[in-house]
């Protein structure tokens, strides 16, 4: 046993600090920009990353990454997230291009590869449906064969980034008469082919961030299918052996925390600091506490993975935990503030340029979108702990 | 990072899960809450015989060497078949004595307590229910070639069948409380000593122990006079990680009756645990053991090693002493009404975690030692 990083993780560790601190701007935590609106900055903070090999370190070197070890991909998850360096990951790197290294066909890979590894080519995620969100294997939206194409006809939903993406790594059907889970195929969507449409969704925090995407009568080459027609889900569960511990959480919330800290100390109200306020410690505490325990709930599972086993229930627990958890921060940011927590960035007299205020409007989509916590609990109960479906 | 046992732990853990599993069931555990010792001499005699008692001790004094890492491992398992038995406060009357003890001392007493012949528990909380040197109020009052012990103490555990008494004195008034603390070695059969058991929600045999003027020979004083709370400070550490480790081990137990209730417990034409409300309930359990142990090993590891660990233990003490209880009181919502009976088991569990919630500080204590931790 040993909770210590070794001498090379923590060289490799602050290499990765120097290389944040370096490409960001000296004020870059004293302002709150959510992730949309930095997104033009964020497209240029991926492609260097590309550049030094990081953005895809996790594939293998022929494809355009390090083939970095899960530590690694691990330490630079929590480290590139603690500095809020932004560009890191993404359906391209996490998702995409994984599957196509194990099952395209080699003009695929030559085709979408590189742009993904170099940070060139920004993708989206095309399987949410309005009817098909935690049950997701009952989509339908249609991919018909015609000639060398395929026709797509239907709608997605809450497409994050569809409006910025050069690509869509998508799930069409393609068998409707088959068990749901085995008519689906994956496919590579052009987001300019004809037929596409993509409309703006304004989320709770005032930000266009996701899309509905419809397709009418959009045709795709054949060669855009990825893999074997029809086994579409079942590729994907492939991808399970990248950087799934959602440790990266814990190095934003790290960071949050101590603003949190740094703030309750130096802010006086009624004639004594927050930080002396009984209730606040104790909040406060918790939390640090709480980001303990969800730190190793996540590292537990990159310690798994290198010791080549298969994570699963555990993937699920540091899914719920951690989106429950900055949940739970933000209401701790927003009780050290009292009335304050009203306020919003830009607003005259806005604490901590209104971070608080727009991360607990923000995280309510954490426990929903990638996994809700009920789908998760469901997994930790039937394929965690053997109770019946 | 490493988050696995070595080769050694793992054999130590099937071993120990073993030899509890066929020696000490849930219904013996049950007799030792109605028994006037709460322990079964038969049953230490074994547990010396495997080693147990004399694990930490150096070579010498007839131990192993063991780490407190090894050692919190065989705890794990003692907590999860809730042992009744009184190791931990052997075990800590060791550590205090190897710490400070003098070699003629530790020869006198750390062979029998290894062997389990002897037992001994260290007599520190008095009625105002505090860990901090400020809360100890008995005296110890030099009298030429003799010490003069006076006050009461509360909830020393197992006071009622040890032979020997590490009592905690404070021997000089100071401004700074942490000075003038002195540890004397008391047989407890010595006159003057009166020890009551208390009647608790665990039914483990914490007890009050008297001192009226219990007179005790120079050579009692264990350390230096005046000079041994950082020892004393040590010991509660480890006492607290040791604690920590004993409830994984219990909540895991909990975490597995629990699903098996949930499998069979059939109601509306299905087993309740394939109902959402149950299930979800015992998702939430696991989270909550597996989030106990890595933040549990992490201060048993350092402490361990020997590196600084005051905030790990902090943080470990801080989540599980209301984890343990969260997991109990989950548990006992899936068990239903037949949970609430005496003849299930899960009950002794539920007070048993109230127990370790609140020994050595509860889980507010602890996040204040968090929040001076953080810089607040």
């Amino acid at each position: 046993m040993d909770f210590q990083w070794s001498a090379e993780e923590a060289a490799f560790q602050k290499e990765v600090r120097e290389f944040c601190i370096a490409n960001l701007p000296a004020d870059w935590h004293e302002q709150y920009q959510d992730d949309e609106e930095a997104f033009d900055f964020s497209r240029v903070a991926a492609k260097k990353l590309g550049q030094k090999g990081w953005l895809a370190m996790a594939w293998p070197k022929e494809y355009g990454g390090l083939g970095a070890s899960h530590w690694k991909q691990a330490l630079f998850n929590y480290e590139t997230s603690y500095q809020r360096f932004p560009g890191v990951g993404g359906i391209g790197i996490g998702m995409a291009g994984p599957t196509m290294m194990i099952y395209g066909t080699e003009e695929q890979k030559k085709q979408w590869l590189p742009d993904i590894a170099s940070g060139a080519a920004y993708w989206c995620q095309l399987f949410t449906e309005p009817g098909a969100g935690s049950d997701l294997a009952s989509l339908q939206t249609r991919a018909v064969e015609d000639g060398d194409d395929y026709v797509i006809n239907g709608q997605k939903i809450f497409t994050s980034g569809g409006h910025h993406a050069v690509f869509g790594w998508a799930g069409f059907r393609t068998d409707p008469n088959a068990p749901k889970h085995r008519g689906i195929s994956v496919f590579v969507v052009p987001m300019d082919t004809p037929g596409v449409t993509v409309r703006p969704l304004i989320n709770m925090t005032g930000v266009h961030a996701q899309n509905e995407i419809f397709f009418d009568d959009a045709r795709l080459s054949k060669d855009n299918l990825v893999g074997e027609r029809n086994r579409g889900w079942y590729q994907m569960a492939t991808t399970l052996d990248f950087e799934r511990s959602g440790v990266g959480r814990y190095g934003a919330a790290t960071r949050i925390l101590e603003e949190i800290v740094e703030y309750a100390k130096d802010t006086r109200l009624n004639g004594h600091t927050i930080a002396q306020e009984p209730r606040v410690r104790n909040k406060i505490a918790n939390m640090a506490i709480e980001m303990e325990v969800g730190k190793y709930i996540g590292f537990r599972i990159v310690w798994m993975q290198s010791k080549g086993l298969i994570p699963n229930r555990e993937a699920s627990m540091s899914k719920v935990w951690g989106a429950e958890m900055m949940q739970r921060l933000a209401n701790t940011g927003m009780m050290t503030m009292g009335m304050y927590v009203q306020l919003r960035r830009g607003s005259k007299h806005a604490q901590m340029a209104g971070r608080i205020e727009g991360q607990y409007k923000a995280t309510v989509v954490g426990s929903i979108a990638g996994g809700s916590s009920e789908v998760n609990r469901n997994i930790i109960a039937t394929r965690g702990l053997g109770l019946p479906r | 990072m490493d988050l696995g046992l070595n080769e050694t732990q793992e054999i130590l853990r099937r071993i120990a899960r073993e030899f509890l599993e066929a020696e000490s069931p849930n219904a013996l555990v049950r007799q030792m809450e109605q028994d006037e010792k709460g322990y079964p001499p038969e049953l230490y005699r074994k547990i010396a015989e495997q080693g147990w008692a004399s694990m930490i001790l150096p070579e010498e004094f007839g131990g192993d060497g063991a780490s407190f890492l090894d050692l919190c491992v065989l705890n794990e398992e003692l907590g999860r078949a809730i042992a009744p038995v009184p190791l931990h406060d052997v075990w800590l009357s060791q550590y205090l004595l190897l710490d400070l003890a003098s070699d003629e001392q530790k020869k006198q007493y750390l062979p029998a307590l290894g062997s389990g012949d002897t037992i001994a528990t260290i007599a520190l909380t008095e009625p105002s229910a505090r860990y901090d040197a400020g809360a100890v109020a008995t005296t110890a009052e030099a009298d030429g070639d003799e010490y003069i012990l006076n006050g009461t103490k509360l909830f020393v555990s197992n006071a009622n069948i040890a032979d020997l008494l590490l009592v905690v004195a404070r021997s000089r008034a100071a401004v700074n409380k942490e000075e003038g603390i002195s540890v004397f070695a008391v047989p407890a059969n010595t006159p003057g000593i009166s020890i009551t058991p208390l009647v608790t929600i665990a039914l483990d045999k914490q007890c009050e122990v008297v001192l009226n003027n219990v007179r005790v020979p120079a050579s009692a004083l264990v350390g230096p006079l005046h000079g041994a709370w950082s020892a004393i400070e040590r010991v509660i550490d480890k006492g607290k990680v040791l604690i920590c480790t004993w409830s994984v081990g219990g909540a895991s137990y909990v975490l597995e009756m629990t699903v098996y209730s949930a499998k069979r417990r059939v109601q509306f034409g299905r087993p309740i645990g394939t109902f959402q409300a149950i299930s979800h309930k015992c998702a939430d359990m696991a989270i909550d053991v597996d989030g106990m142990r890595f933040v549990v090993y992490h201060a048993a590891w350092r402490l361990s090693e020997g590196l600084p660990a005051d905030q790990e233990i902090a943080i470990a003490k801080g989540w599980t002493a209301d984890a343990y209880r969260r997991v109990t009181a989950l548990g006992h919502q899936v068990h239903g009404g037949v949970g609430f009976m005496m003849d299930y088991d899960i009950q002794m569990y539920f007070r048993r975690a109230k127990m370790a919630e609140v020994l050595y500080g509860d889980a507010d204590l602890h996040r204040e030692l968090v929040a001076q931790g953080l810089g607040l």
